[in-house]
């Protein structure tokens, strides 16, 4: 649950200029999707949203507040791959994320605490379907089982925004199709604004209540990093409503 | 014809060829032996098999007439305690320096030139100085081993902590780890494995600067009594010795790959 706002943000690395003059006005639980070519600042942008990189210059805001400068549990994200924990097994990933909260020294808990958060990981787990599967590791998984744990890992500590990395751009088409159901059904339970760069232009209208086209508005080929991108289209697709939109 | 790379030894046909090797060193030596036993039989440089009997006998099984214990086992035990105790200690610094170089850059800044100087030092240099300040006892011998590995296994644990995927310590952040809290987590137990691999490649190292420490200053140990009976060219006794150092370095290697396999069972999935 957060809004997000930014104002003539310029990212540039040396005489590199990423992203130029990008403005955003991004409403609380919005489900906005990014698409755009390679190197137009996608990524870029999602960085600076994870607290990894900070704006040259320009305001980014979230609830009208700046921009933290590291990443931290109000803001959840799930790459392509390598963000599951290959030493722990399905129901210690998720755990991973309430034993940070619960146990700031031994990061594990015992008696009740370590009971309540069985119970909370237990239901997460059969709602992306891998209870059958919580003793087993990371790598003993399927790649779309993978994915839908880190979505389950993500959402654990109800983050206010999710970041999906192309989440699915390794899985196979078949299995596409489930997980959008999952991550509609998570968004509308959970009440957060995503953020998800997609290289699908058909899964981005799909899923987004806004499509956001990242691109270079002037180009120099003889410069060509003289220029950077930005949001060359901003398409509200479907009004944010509220109660939440069922999954379709 | 199936290309060489393809054909593979079934599992009775790889003991044996694995074995083949063993045989044939011990074909040759025995020829060798009786060779130049029957030209002079008081030769000491290849000794019969019988002499090895005698010498395991008298050292193994038997007790010194000088010292009252038996000599193979005193210096086995003196050897195994020294090199235990170097390990383990070089084990704990290549752990907590290791980690915090390679999680925490300002460490990384700090601390990692110097670790990679001392890393470049030839241990057995310094051996006269640990001498002359540590004394002749066991100090020394110990901080020589510690002196050679520590630093080994220090960079490379720094190093495969920092191979360490960078989407792991991002979602862990996002999951509002603190720092302590994801090198407890995350970081430590994906150390572990790479911690017994380190020890495993850096004991023979350990065991070379063990037998040098011994050579030089020592009253027992397995390094002493080879360079001590070197004296009387008994190569009856040498040539056990030396086995016998084998086997357990050997052993030694053998069980530090069945802990890391019982403590890490995820270490080798998928691979």
């Amino acid at each position: 649950m957060a809004s997000v706002s930014v104002r003539h943000l310029w990212k540039e690395y040396g005489s590199h200029v990423v992203i130029e003059n990008l403005n955003l006005e991004i409403l609380d639980h919005e489900f906005v999707t990014i698409v755009g070519a390679s190197g137009c600042g996608k990524t870029t942008f999602l960085r600076m949203l994870l607290g990894m990189e900070s704006p040259t210059r320009g305001e980014f805001l979230i609830d009208g507040k700046p921009l933290p400068s590291e990443p931290g549990a109000d803001r959840g994200i799930v790459f392509q791959r390598y963000s599951l924990f290959p030493h722990l097994t399905v129901m210690q990933n998720l755990l991973l994320a309430l034993e940070f909260a619960g146990a700031p020294f031994s990061a594990r808990l015992f008696g009740k605490a370590k009971r309540e958060a069985l119970e909370k990981a237990k239901s997460l787990l059969d709602a992306v379907g891998l209870y059958e599967s919580r003793d087993r590791y990371p790598a003993q998984l399927s790649g779309g089982m993978q994915q839908r744990l880190s979505i389950a890992q993500s959402v654990i500590r109800e983050p206010r925004i999710l970041l999906l990395d192309e989440p699915f751009g390794a899985l196979d088409p078949g299995i596409t199709a489930d997980m959008h159901q999952l991550i509609l059904k998570l968004w509308a339970e959970h009440r957060m604004t995503i953020f998800m760069i997609t290289h699908d232009l058909k899964e981005s209208f799909e899923l987004g209540t806004r499509v956001l086209v990242f691109d270079k508005v002037r180009h120099d080929p003889q410069a060509p990093e003289r220029f950077g991108a930005t949001v060359t289209y901003n398409l509200p697709l479907k009004p944010v409503r509220d109660p939440a939109p069922s999954a379709p | 014809m199936r290309r060489l790379i393809n054909q593979k030894p079934g599992k009775g046909g790889a003991l044996l060829l694995g074995a083949l090797p063993f045989l044939l060193i011990l074909a040759v030596y025995l020829f060798a032996s009786d060779a130049r036993l029957a030209a002079n039989p008081d030769d000491k440089l290849l000794p019969s098999f019988a002499s090895f009997g005698d010498a395991i006998q008298s050292y193994a099984f038997e007790e010194d007439p000088r010292s009252g214990e038996h000599l193979l086992w005193n210096d086995t035990f003196a050897s195994l305690g020294r090199i235990a105790i170097a390990l383990a200690a070089s084990a704990a610094i290549g752990l907590v320096l290791g980690i915090l170089i390679g999680v925490i850059p300002f460490v990384g800044a700090s601390i990692g030139p110097v670790v990679a100087a001392i890393s470049m030092i030839p241990p057995l240099a310094i051996l006269p100085i640990l001498f002359i300040v540590l004394g002749l006892g066991e100090t020394a011998k110990i901080t020589l081993i510690v002196v050679g590995v520590a630093p080994v296994i220090v960079r490379d644990l720094a190093l495969r902590v920092a191979e360490l995927p960078s989407e792991q310590m991002i979602k862990a952040q996002t999951l509002g780890a603190s720092t302590w809290q994801i090198i407890l987590r995350v970081v430590l137990p994906q150390a572990w494995p790479r911690l017994l691999d380190s020890l495993r490649l850096t004991l023979g190292s350990a065991w070379l600067f063990l037998i040098a420490a011994e050579a030089i200053a020592s009253t027992e140990g397995l390094g002493y009594r080879i360079f001590l009976v070197r004296r009387y060219l008994a190569m009856d006794v040498i040539l056990p010795y030396v086995v016998w150092i084998t086997l357990l370095a050997f052993f030694m290697d053998w069980l530090l790959r069945r802990v890391r396999t019982l403590a890490c069972p995820w270490a080798d999935l998928g691979r």
